[in-house]
């Protein structure tokens, strides 16, 4: 019964969260640009959220002629459940998570998102629009060759804890949180998280100035709502990974775990809309070249830091 | 580097600005007199018309959305329809400048919004206002040469006695 309503919760929450991320995105963007945002639809705005799932809904959903269906309703689908998924090994307090003990738990989540690279590839793919198919090309790209300095980034972590899984991961930063001694892992895993969530500034599937929408050019309705929530819930999964990996997760003083975790978190996700605010898109070969020229070499070096000092610890 | 965290510093502090937006319905900017906003006809200060129908704004109108008909009484023209569509209108202001008797003014409101299209095209009954407008004192028919009823050639306001052409006296 407790392990139903710990599910329940994650779902419903991180569908919350998705949907009204949305309206705070608005809202600050808004705010950095000197004007209030979307402040009409209820108390503080809040609703436009509500007035925004209406429309969605509502909307003709419309499948191209010259479209594969099949792969056209699958591709929204299964960005949203890989997103959805990787949430179940999130541990929002010592004993509030789905998976939080599983002992591959980090990489259950990289598996999901590559996973997650289909949806984007297949959407744009058998949408058989010429910016659809480049948009879903550059995602490919971009989603792979990040996930690489994502996963390497992170050995520093795994290799001080020696575990897979965030609860472990979580309590070995009792003491110090790994922000400090993994900065540089912390720095290129906010990067590659930001590819990898194709938000901007590495927003260029979308690109929208050069290929009109990228891989959603063709979707409406609710089907564009899920890659909408897909992109807004992997915002909030890359926050709650930097959480947990480098931030200590739910652990702090005087509050309550939970309130720690929502706040971090909540911290995190207006980060990126603050870098959202700030700064201008990469060339896409700029963007390519800094990944593989940049932060490749410097996340080795971080992982073979990382290991020459544990070795030196463990040898003394 | 430095270029990139200080843009997103500095795009934070953007936070606590002011906020520059006008909460419009709640709210309404100040428009200066001379804001070109729906359009009026006014009358003299004596109450009458103005527009004498001289169609010299329908002839300015640069998308011909002023149409009227010239009637007459006493000597003294006046329009016996004038009509404004304001669907057409693009408030340049044009009619304004072109016209002779201070008749036809822009006004600083632009709330006009309707649900039906055709309720947009204003009748003269919509448009006549029963003040002078922006143009207090001024009054066509006592500054003019024209003789109406009650007043001749030459009585006008600054206005000579016109000249016998027959005499031979200077």
């Amino acid at each position: 019964m407790w392990y139903v309503l710990v599910i329940l919760v994650t779902v419903f929450g991180v569908l919350g969260v998705a949907a009204l991320s949305t309206m705070l995105e608005r809202r600050l963007l808004g705010f950095f640009q000197d004007r209030p945002g979307p402040n009409r639809v209820g108390p503080f705005g809040l609703l436009q959220v509500v007035a925004d799932a209406i429309k969605m809904l509502f909307k003709h959903d419309w499948i191209p002629p010259f479209a594969d269906k099949t792969i056209f309703v699958l591709a929204p689908i299964i960005g949203f459940l890989c997103v959805l998924l990787s949430f179940a090994v999130i541990p929002v307090t010592a004993n509030w998570s789905v998976a939080g003990d599983l002992n591959v738990g980090l990489l259950f989540v990289f598996g999901m998102m590559g996973m997650a690279v289909y949806s984007v590839v297949l959407g744009g793919w058998s949408s058989n629009n010429k910016f659809a198919l480049l948009g879903g090309m550059r995602a490919a790209a971009q989603m792979i060759s990040y996930e690489v300095f994502m996963g390497l980034a992170l050995m520093g972590v795994i290799m001080t804890t020696g575990s897979f899984a965030l609860n472990d991961i979580v309590a070995a930063q009792s003491h110090c949180w790994f922000i400090i001694p993994q900065f540089l892992g912390a720095i290129i895993f906010l990067m590659a998280g930001i590819a990898e969530t194709h938000r901007l500034p590495f927003d260029l599937p979308e690109g929208e100035n050069e290929l009109g929408a990228g891989f959603h050019t063709e979707y409406s309705g609710m089907k564009f709502g899920m890659f909408f929530l897909a992109e807004y819930a992997g915002v909030a999964l890359i926050s709650c990974l930097i959480t947990t990996l480098y931030l200590g997760g739910w652990q702090g003083p005087l509050l309550p775990p939970v309130v720690w975790f929502v706040l971090k978190a909540g911290f995190l996700i207006c980060f990126f809309i603050l870098l959202r605010a700030a700064l201008p898109r990469p060339r896409y070969d700029q963007l390519m070249a800094f990944g593989w020229k940049v932060l490749l070499p410097l996340s080795l070096l971080n992982t073979v830091v990382t290991g020459a000092i544990l070795l030196l610890r463990a040898s003394a | 580097m430095f270029g990139i965290i200080r843009t997103i510093w500095m795009t934070f502090l953007h936070l606590f600005h002011k906020n520059e937006t006008v909460q419009y319905p709640e709210q309404k900017p100040y428009l200066s007199p001379r804001y070109r906003g729906r359009i009026v006809l006014t009358r003299d200060p004596s109450g009458e018309e103005r527009c004498v129908a001289c169609n010299l704004c329908a002839a300015a109108c640069p998308v011909d959305c002023i149409s009227l008909q010239k009637g007459e009484r006493d000597g003294r023209w006046y329009p016996e329809f004038f009509q404004i569509n304001f669907s057409r209108c693009i408030f340049c202001g044009f009619c304004e400048e072109a016209c002779p008797t201070y008749a036809i003014q822009l006004t600083p409101d632009f709330e006009m919004a309707e649900y039906v299209r055709q309720n947009l095209v204003y009748e003269k009954e919509d448009l006549l206002i029963s003040g002078p407008g922006k143009v207090p004192d001024y009054s066509f028919y006592n500054v003019s040469g024209l003789a109406i009823p009650g007043k001749g050639k030459g009585e006008a306001e600054h206005e000579l006695a016109p000249v016998d052409t027959h005499s031979l006296m200077p």
